[in-house]
């Protein structure tokens, strides 16, 4: 009897699926795997918000928790009147994409699925900058410049590289982002923090030396549980990136990822251990994320071995970027973005003309492929980043004699959650609101 | 010997502990403080609701030292803590009796420096 259903029950399953051609159900699987991996990227912001909570101090937590739900608010509404229109609308002379802004219904559902996808990257480009402007910046300010990166920086340069324009035409291979996503938000980020000038009594001279201080962060279980959020997130934001729910390079991408963003957290980990005699809990946690930043671009191309050696320069190079920012450039970076996502996303963009070894995609410098991939690589890190950082200075400039970009001292000291606010995050507890 | 207790806003401590180690004061005590004077509240506000703080966030700083140090030290702290506006804060001075150092047993005026 029960033979007899479940052969029944087969029976049925197989006219079901008879009925379904090839073509659809790849779409049908497209469609779940990249709105599922869209809405793990999106689950990023969750892990920002932590990170930037955590790495700063308490009486700024409301400010910066409200800079990271609304930029993604403001800076969604804008890439869909604007920012999808100038990334993905028609291209003119490769250099703009010119067509479907404020789009409204249309007849083929891949729209939704590609404008959702793409709308969490744009999003996380330009939450990248709320934690190199924390604790000083005035909200107003803020959502000004996030509504700007979402609707035009991003999207223009984004064009260039995955709407179809001419670096993408040149062969320059960014694979989910290292360097349309994260380069262009550290770009911004440094150019914000420039602007803006340190966090009161971060850089105090003392007979004619700048002495740097430190201001460490208030809750590090929040920053390392951030941490794991960006790091699970980047599961969508990597192997989502193959585009296909069919592809058989998911896999290999999730392997990558996760090696790099390890090595990363190892290399930064060893390498703070021999500098500062002790293993150092944010340096390392900025490891494991320079890691995956710099897996972003290669991790489709390159092999594991390679992408351990990628994550542990990366993790490396973040401890030598945070120091040389703090202590010699005196550019103020409360959490380390500009380690994290510009220098990383520049380094992880040129590693696939290293490492790369995908035949057809980009050969780098240590298979064979001689150095066109990597001058390639190197003219988009070029180009980009001085879009973006040109870009993000006139903003952050118009900004500043416009509508103001800094709070005042007196805001500063109490506190944003206080002075921008009105309330703050830690109702019933006393905090030290004088650090 | 003379204990001073100092109430002063929290973001000016930073100013005062530099124009203590000025005046050549090393020792201190801090705490935090909640209290109100002439300053009276400020509002707060909670999903549009109005919230009415009138115990304001203080710091309390405590220091020991003898006689010939207090002008000096009163002098630092309120160059460091003076602004011109209410809430300033307010200095108490109050004899003190005796003074142990816990580690040597040393009293008075030794112990105190």
């Amino acid at each position: 009897m029960i033979l007899l259903l479940l052969m029944g029950f087969g029976a049925s399953l197989a006219t079901a699926f008879g009925e379904e051609t090839i073509e659809s159900l790849t779409a049908a699987t497209d469609m779940i795997w990249l709105v599922l991996t869209g809405s793990l990227v999106f689950f990023m912001q969750a892990g920002f918000a932590m990170v930037e909570t955590g790495l700063t101090r308490a009486k700024n937590t409301t400010n910066i928790l409200m800079k990271n739900l609304m930029d993604f608010c403001f800076g969604s509404i804008a890439f869909w009147m604007i920012g999808w229109g100038l990334m993905y609308g028609s291209d003119k002379l490769g250099l703009i994409g010119f067509s479907d802004f404020f789009k409204g219904p249309m007849g083929d559902p891949k729209f939704y699925r590609d404008w959702f996808f793409q709308v969490v990257f744009a999003a996380t480009s330009a939450t990248i900058v709320s934690g190199a402007m924390a604790e000083r910046t005035q909200f107003k300010s803020y959502l000004i410049y996030t509504v700007f990166i979402s609707a035009i920086i991003y999207p223009v340069s984004g064009h260039w590289t995955w709407g179809g324009g001419w670096l993408s035409q040149l062969g320059f291979h960014d694979f989910a982002g290292s360097t349309v996503v994260h380069s262009v938000g550290g770009w911004a980020a440094f150019m914000g923090a420039i602007a803006l000038g340190p966090r009161t009594g971060k850089y105090v001279k003392v007979n004619g030396k700048v002495t740097v201080k430190a201001f460490p962060g208030h809750n590090i279980p929040l920053a390392m549980l951030g941490v794991f959020i960006l790091w699970f997130g980047w599961y969508g934001f990597n192997p989502g990136s193959t585009l296909s729910g069919v592809s058989t390079d998911i896999a290999r991408v999730a392997v990558t990822t996760t090696l790099a963003a390890s090595a990363g957290a190892v290399g930064a980990l060893i390498f703070s251990w021999l500098w500062f005699k002790k293993p150092d809990a944010s340096m390392t946690m900025n490891g494991a994320l320079a890691g995956l930043v710099a897996i972003t671009a290669p991790c489709a191309v390159v092999s594991p071995g390679a992408s351990i050696v990628i994550g542990i320069i990366a993790g490396v190079l973040v401890v030598l970027s945070v120091e040389f920012i703090d202590k010699v450039l005196h550019i103020d970076d409360p959490v380390g973005a500009v380690s994290v996502h510009m220098v990383n996303g520049v380094f992880g963009t040129l590693a696939v003309g290293i490492w790369g070894n995908m035949d057809g995609v980009a050969v780098g410098l240590l298979h064979g492929g001689g150095f066109h991939q990597l001058g390639v690589q190197a003219l988009g890190v070029v180009t980009v980043g001085g879009w973006a950082a040109i870009m993000s200075w006139i903003l952050f400039k118009l900004i500043k004699v416009t509508v103001g970009l800094r709070v005042s001292i007196k805001e500063e000291m109490m506190g944003l959650d206080l002075a921008e606010h009105k309330s703050e995050a830690y109702s019933g507890f006393q905090i030290f609101s004088n650090m | 010997m003379k204990l001073i207790i100092a109430y002063i806003q929290p973001h000016m401590l930073n100013d005062v502990k530099q124009e203590l180690y000025k005046a050549e004061v090393y020792k201190i005590s801090v705490t935090n403080a909640m209290g109100c004077g002439q300053q009276m509240g400020y509002h707060e506000s909670y999903r549009g609701v109005d919230i009415e703080v009138n115990l304001l966030k203080k710091v309390r700083i405590e220091i020991g030292v003898n006689d010939n140090f207090v002008k000096p030290t009163v002098d630092a702290i309120i160059k460091g803590a003076r602004t011109g506006e209410i809430g300033d804060g307010k200095i108490f001075i109050i004899p003190l009796e005796e003074c142990i150092r816990i580690r040597t047993g040393e009293t008075g005026s030794v112990a105190i420096g």
